[in-house]
């Protein structure tokens, strides 16, 4: 089967292209990029991408699928269906589900259900220690073999430095990358909010961002001790920023993800005890804020994830103490991060490096994060100039808990291809093109 | 029969909750002052009764333990003539299944006018207020905030001071659990006091000082504190509310935090002392001081009723003069003649 992308512009810093091409794939590789006036073979199907912008597929390294367990919340169907209406050809799984993904059974189990759905790709992580507890480690190696593509313990972070020591020099025997969730638990002790100003205003307890920057710091200085490569997730401090960017400077392999949330909201979002604006780690003040702007800006920040939490709507609407920790983020993060690419701060280049290149590159994900020759034919296809206003009750999640219900937004993925089939168009897709097609006419 | 004075603001009342002094204006705040203090003569009378809000329903919902602050709402409703039903559910609902939302949705189906709600969450106020379609008045919501409390303690103040411009207040103790400091920090700044507040490090936050934009400053200890203080306000150790150890002992705290009468030499010579209560002698206050004549920890619960009734009158929508004498007499002589009628 062959399909034909055609008109669009491709951007794939991967192989230094930013150019108008067609992009010809055939089951489910990519053949190759023509020019504008090369002919295309005839019996391929043609996408029309006139005015679109074509990119390698974005990988979301950071979002929690709930199944096995928590199918009530979301399943792999439901989260993938979401994650490719977002953009996101795909999808890497944190472990924290029920029972934990700290076995190869599990891995193995959401591996099929990805592969039921159908839709996008579904890469476990799996656990660094058994049921995430933070005493043993999980079997990194058997699970590697099952197809886990990193290990964390995302959600529950490992509390001592002695076993994360442990599982780094162990990850690195299998060329596994450790996911940090950076969080001195002794500093949180039941916080709920960012500690600042607006936590005292609201008498809510606070999470100070230190208790990020104590773990960070720790994981780079073991990171340098034990060569390991570490991920450091949905950073969202100025400190933990400041000890990646040092970490980067002398040389270690050490990376780190923000999610849209983190650039977008700050604590005063709180304000009016939303539960939808509760997650770990939480909305920060705006001089993080501005930290992570810069992070995105100068290169430290290697990736963009959604850390995409999804949580019924019963159990969020309790008291702000009481309700879970999380948000959806799947269909919002890419039109959130336009909003940094109409403020400068970094170019379409950049946010494919942020959302396909990079999370390829720290997860090693082989054949994909480029539309070289051959490379998986994982496409995702942009309009920047879109504008649409996000409406949860319409997600395709199970899900509704996103503080972003309302906004409106310019900038989105269109059409999804994962192995070279169409799995996501957006319902005005012919629309777009049409009017893209009337635009380029009349030039 | 002699018609209580009303209040003089221009001010029309508009709020349908009374959630946070945060978010009310000086004129606002002045206005519920005002109001109560038009309505304290009631409770001199001998029939501490006004028809106000009669038909009104008025539902107390204590998710947490309170004594004096329920008894003090109770018969501010009474006394305005409203019907008034205590709800109290010590147990988080959640643990029996039901969620806040629900069982305060359930009290609303019975058809009330005023929920009044006390609970262990900061922002539970908020979040009803949002869910419901009666009044909401927050009777204090975790470390929130405590709005009565601290219009009482105004209006105390104002009582025996003539005045809240221009008055130096110390504030001693706990002030990161504390609502009753976050509202009366509000408030009194708003009416140009200057708070300085003093505890242990570990609970009082430097953050604090930008709680509000001016008017208050953080001190090294009490008696720094306390120099020159017209007012000194001692907060309770709220032991419930400390899962981890802010201070080594109760000893330790009684020494250096508690309020001694050497520390009072040091306020101004007419200074007052006041506490929310309940108070832990010989602990946060000595006995000598509770119990001394510059002590007005009484007159505050006094002065409660009155508060809460102007909160619960302003918020039902009640007329200006609907609670003067004249109008009472006039109710009564309808009623007689209602009845008259019928016979």
């Amino acid at each position: 089967m062959k399909l034909l992308i055609a008109n669009g512009y491709v951007i794939d810093p991967s192989q230094n292209v930013n150019a108008g091409r067609n992009l010809l794939v055939e089951d489910g590789r990519v053949v190759s990029l023509l020019d504008r006036g090369q002919p295309a073979p005839k019996d391929a199907e043609m996408l029309d991408a006139t005015g679109l912008i074509v990119a390698p597929g974005f990988i979301d390294m950071h979002a929690h699928l709930r199944e096995p367990g928590q199918e009530y919340k979301e399943t792999i169907a439901t989260g993938t269906a979401a994650a490719v209406a977002g953009g996101w050809t795909s999808v890497c799984a944190m472990p924290n589900t029920d029972p934990i993904n700290d076995s190869p059974a599990v891995t193995r189990f959401i591996i099929e259900q990805g592969e039921r759905a159908d839709l996008a790709n579904v890469f476990p992580i799996g656990s660094i220690t058994k049921g995430g507890e933070g005493r043993e480690l999980a079997e990194m190696g058997e699970m590697k073999l099952a197809g886990i593509v990193a290990v964390s313990d995302d959600g529950r972070p490992v509390p001592s430095a002695g076993m994360m020591r442990r599982a780094m020099e162990y990850a690195r025997g299998f060329d596994l990358t450790v996911v940090d969730h950076c969080e001195d638990r002794s500093l949180v002790a039941g916080g709920v909010m960012h500690e600042a100003r607006w936590s005292l205003i609201l008498g809510l307890r606070g999470m100070p961002a230190v208790a990020e920057e104590i773990d960070a710091v720790r994981d780079c200085a073991l990171a340098k001790l034990t060569g390991a490569r570490v991920h450091l997730a949905h950073v969202s401090t100025r400190g933990a920023l400041d000890a990646v960017r040092r970490a980067k400077e002398i040389g270690l392999p050490v990376t780190c993800e923000v999610a849209p949330h983190h650039w977008t909201l700050t604590d005063e979002a709180v304000a009016e005890y939303d539960t939808n604006t509760k997650m770990d780690p939480p909305l920060r003040s705006p001089d993080h804020v501005g930290a992570i702007i810069e992070g995105l800006r100068d290169g430290t920040i290697d990736a963009i994830a959604t850390d995409h939490a999804p949580h019924h709507a019963d159990e969020k609407a309790l008291e702000f103490d009481q309700a879970p920790f999380g948000i959806t983020g799947l269909e919002t993060a890419v039109g959130l991060a336009f909003d940094l690419v109409k403020q400068g701060v970094i170019d379409l280049e950049r946010l494919v490096e942020l959302c396909s290149i990079h999370p390829a590159r720290i997860f090693q994900l082989k054949d994909r994060g480029t539309l070289r020759q051959n490379a998986w034919a994982d496409i995702t296809i942009l309009d920047p100039a879109f504008r649409w206003t996000f409406e949860a009750s319409r997600s395709k999640s199970k899900s509704r808990n996103s503080p972003f219900d309302g906004r409106t937004m310019t900038g989105a993925a269109v059409a999804t291809i994962v192995a070279g089939r169409v799995v996501y168009l957006h319902p005005d897709f012919a629309r777009i093109t049409e009017a893209r097609q009337n635009a380029a006419s009349m030039k | 029969m002699q018609s209580i004075k009303t209040a003089e603001s221009q001010l029309r009342w508009t709020r349908k909750h009374l959630l946070s002094l945060e978010q009310l204006s000086a004129d606002e705040l002045r206005f519920i002052l005002d109001t109560a203090l038009s309505l304290k003569e009631v409770s001199t009378r001998s029939i501490k009764k006004v028809p106000a809000l009669r038909g009104r329903v008025v539902v107390n919902a204590f998710f947490e333990d309170s004594t004096r602050t329920r008894v003090s709402f109770s018969l501010a409703a009474q006394r305005l003539s409203a019907d008034i039903i205590d709800f109290s559910e010590k147990t988080s609902s959640t643990n029996k299944g039901e969620t806040l939302i629900d069982t305060a949705r359930n009290i609303e189906a019975m058809g009330i006018d005023i929920l009044v709600v006390r609970h262990g969450a900061a922002g539970a106020a908020d979040i009803l207020s949002r869910a419901m379609q009666c009044s909401i008045v927050n009777a204090g919501d975790g470390a929130h905030e405590h709005p009565t409390q601290a219009l009482l303690d105004a209006l105390t103040i104002r009582e025996r001071k003539g005045r809240i411009d221009g008055l130096s207040v110390a504030v001693i103790g706990d002030i990161l659990h504390s609502r009753v400091a976050r509202s009366n920090i509000y408030l009194l700044t708003k009416l140009g006091a200057t708070v300085r507040v003093a505890g242990p490090g570990t609970l009082v936050p430097a953050e604090f000082a930008e709680l509000v934009e001016q008017g208050l400053r953080i001190e090294r200890s009490v008696e720094d504190a306390v120099a020159g203080a017209d007012v000194v306000m001692i907060l309770r150790i709220q032991r419930e509310r400390q899962d981890a150890a802010f201070f080594p002992s109760m000893r330790e705290y009684a020494v250096h935090y508690g309020l001694h009468p050497e520390h009072l030499k040091r306020a101004a010579p007419d200074a007052i002392v006041m506490h929310p209560g309940p108070i832990n002698r010989g602990i946060e206050i000595s006995s000598e001081i509770a119990d001394g004549s510059s002590s007005l920890i009484l007159d505050q619960v006094t002065t409660g009723v009155a508060v809460r009734m102007a909160v619960l009158y302003l918020l039902a929508g009640g007329s200006r003069d609907g609670f003067t004498e004249e109008q009472n007499g006039r109710a009564k002589k309808e009623k007689r003649e209602r009845k008259g009628n019928k016979g």
